[in-house]
């Protein structure tokens, strides 16, 4: 055999223009996370971690996380229009590594405000820092010392994998040395937190936000950990997270709700009535969908409940207080959008799984698929293989998907590219995959609400970011 | 007292993270399912395509080395398929390959390797096909690749660039 000439190739799921820019976004933010970090250790050293640095540093921190968070997003979309998964999170590790950041980030946010405004959590803030940077460098080595497996594990390499791990424990000994060597917390008598003020609350959500990065952490790095100490192979998949993370979730969006409604260092009660009214609508609101539907109404209840307090409370925040505060009420309401829109999603969508020659109709009680037929198609890289299918649902409404299969020929691979009709409520998504040695086809169909919303919040939560990063002064 | 504490707990915690992130890299993160179970290759005795000399399996099967075993007929299309493939990798010596020459007429299988040459270091014969009955083969063609004596990958059906490179990647 001559040697080849060229490498292998780019891989396919790779030729991909949103792929073109995810990494350089999520990269960006990642990096941003680095200026933090030095800015506190420096902070640190010269004993400047007070409401000055806080001002200095939060531009930096709205900047990287900004990016972050659209970072993510852009590799969700890929992976739900490209990878062909049929979801916008699965859990894998290389997700897990980007999510860690985000959370750790988007805690040192808040905490950074409270800093500004009050000149306390100077602690959280440094410690903060120094976790985000090491969370971000812990993902670069996850993923690219060939140390787990996954989609996103292209390019590893052990022994660059053993420079990037000695480089990051390098680099937290130093913030170790640093931060107890030089942080001295005179202030901590100082600290007089009342239980009804906007501080609390937010104390409140970095410790939930704190527990999530926690579980989020164990679940990538726990399977790496067994194999090392029992050599035995598992791996953590969604329900680990869902059943650790869904609970907290509840008190989590109701403070997320309230917060913003207390005042700094002491609030009153008075005048909160209409917290428990929306809290009473929501409920409401929330049996009225789920009554109907067989699924869990316990949880789904009291999850639906509280994702819906804080979408009310938002959505009068944007009547009651106008452009003041606006940045943090899109966000805020972006998320609640977000939590929403996955729950419609879990809820509402359905899933059709079935094996299908060319002519062969599938008939359930909601849709009858008919695979018609199938062409071929030369492209410049690659052979397709595009089916034709019918899917007529119950209201007799009819609808063409051509999901493709994509031979290319540099490298040989096969790739499936889902067909995905998108509107605003409901996505159709339709993969078919070859049967090995036969001439069926394995054929998804899965029809998927408010998939759009998703995106949109995420974008939503963005924008709320980037007023603030726009905007001259903090609350009046 | 307190402060020293945290900082040495907190240093031996990350020592440890860093002894298990560094072992964590030896390992192997490739997936070869069932790995623990690796079943041991059967004992056997065959005749030698060539001479028909009969072969002990053990004398054929060393330890700390890799074969392929390659069970293959003239009469069957997807063999003649993935023949280049072995040829490929005979010719670059990664691996020897043991061909077992199942159900086969002797003369059409020898007019097979005359014109598509041989790829095979031996070629042992399995005529009723028993010895394909011993190794769990479903049929042919099916290929196995073995390590001290066990059956580390076992590929169903012709080779194929994908299984080549699993092959490759497991005998690096």
């Amino acid at each position: 055999m001559p040697t080849p000439k060229e490498g292998l190739g780019l891989n396919p799921i790779l030729q991909d223009p949103a792929l073109a820019i995810h990494p350089p976004v999520l990269s960006l933010g990642y990096v941003g996370s680095s200026i933090i970090f030095s800015s506190a250790l420096a902070g640190v050293t010269l004993n400047y971690i007070s409401k000055d640095w806080a001002k200095h540093i939060k531009s930096w921190v709205f900047i990287s996380w900004i990016f972050l968070t659209l970072g993510i997003l852009l590799g969700s979309i890929w992976a739900y229009y490209e990878l062909g998964w049929g979801g916008f999170w699965f859990w894998d590790p290389v997700e897990n590594v980007s999510l860690m950041p985000w959370l750790s980030l988007t805690t040192l946010l808040h905490c950074i405000l409270v800093l500004e405004k009050r000149n306390i959590l100077n602690s959280w803030a440094i410690i903060l820092s120094i976790t985000t940077f090491a969370l971000s460098m812990c993902g670069t080595f996850l993923v690219r010392s060939g140390i787990l497996n996954s989609v996103h594990t292209f390019a590893n390499d052990p022994e660059r994998g053993l420079f990037i791990l000695i480089f990051l424990f390098i680099l937290i000994f130093l913030s170790f040395f640093v931060f107890f060597f030089f942080h001295k917390n005179e202030n901590k008598t100082l600290i007089n937190l009342n239980w009804v003020s906007k501080e609390t609350a937010i104390l409140i959500n970095n410790w939930f936000m704190m527990y999530f990065l926690i579980v989020v952490l164990i679940g990538t790095v726990y399977p790496i950990f067994l194999e090392v100490i029992t050599s035995e192979k598992i791996s953590v998949g969604p329900p680990f997270f869902h059943k650790l993370i869904i609970p907290f979730l509840i008190p989590f969006l109701i403070f997320m709700a309230i917060g913003p409604q207390l005042k700094w260092i002491k609030s009153n009660l008075k005048n909160k009535l209409y917290l428990i009214l929306f809290l009473i609508i929501s409920f409401i609101l929330t049996v009225l969908i789920v009554k109907n539907l067989s699924i869990n109404f316990f949880t789904n209840t009291i999850l639906l409940t509280a994702a819906f307090f804080l979408f009310f409370i938002t959505v009068r925040d944007f009547f009651k207080k106008k452009f003041s505060n606006l940045s943090q009420n899109i966000s805020h309401f972006g998320f609640s959008l977000l939590i929403l829109s996955i729950l419609f999603n879990n809820i509402f969508s359905s899933e059709i799984i079935t094996n299908l020659k060319i002519g062969e109709t599938f008939v359930s009680d909601k849709f009858k698929i008919s695979f018609n037929d199938i062409k071929q198609k030369d492209e410049q890289n690659y052979k397709a293989i595009i089916g034709k299918f019918e899917v007529i649902d119950s209201k007799g409404s009819n609808l063409i998907m051509s999901p493709e299969l994509r031979i290319y020929n540099q490298p040989n691979i096969v790739t499936s590219e889902a067909d995905i009709k998108t509107n605003l409520l409901t996505d159709k998504f339709m993969t078919m995959n070859l049967v090995q040695n036969q001439d069926y086809f394995n054929i998804r169909y899965q029809i998927k609400p408010f998939m759009a919303w998703i995106w949109i919040s995420v974008i939503l939560i963005c924008f709320g970011g980037l007023i603030s990063l726009f905007k001259k002064k903090y609350e009046n | 007292m307190k402060t020293k504490i945290y900082p040495i707990f907190l240093i031996f915690v990350f020592s440890i993270i860093f002894f298990l992130f560094y072992k964590g890299l030896k390992n192997s993160n490739i997936y070869t399912p069932n790995f623990k179970s690796q079943i041991n290759i059967p004992k056997f005795q065959a005749k030698d395509f060539e001479n028909n000399k009969t072969i002990n399996s053990e004398d054929i099967f060393l330890d700390d080395k890799f074969y392929l075993l390659n069970i293959w007929a003239s009469w069957c299309v997807p063999c003649r398929e993935e023949h280049k493939f072995l040829m490929n990798l005979h010719k670059e010596k990664l691996i020897d390959i043991i061909g077992l020459n199942y159900k086969d007429n002797h003369l059409k299988a020898k007019k097979f390797l005359d014109d598509l040459k041989s790829p095979y270091k031996i070629i042992l014969k399995d005529l009723d096909g028993t010895i394909a009955i011993e190794w769990g083969a479903y049929g042919v063609p099916e290929t196995f690749l073995i390590y001290n004596k066990k059956i580390v990958k076992k590929i169903i059906g012709p080779l194929n660039e994908n299984s080549i490179l699993e092959i490759k990647e497991i005998i690096k």
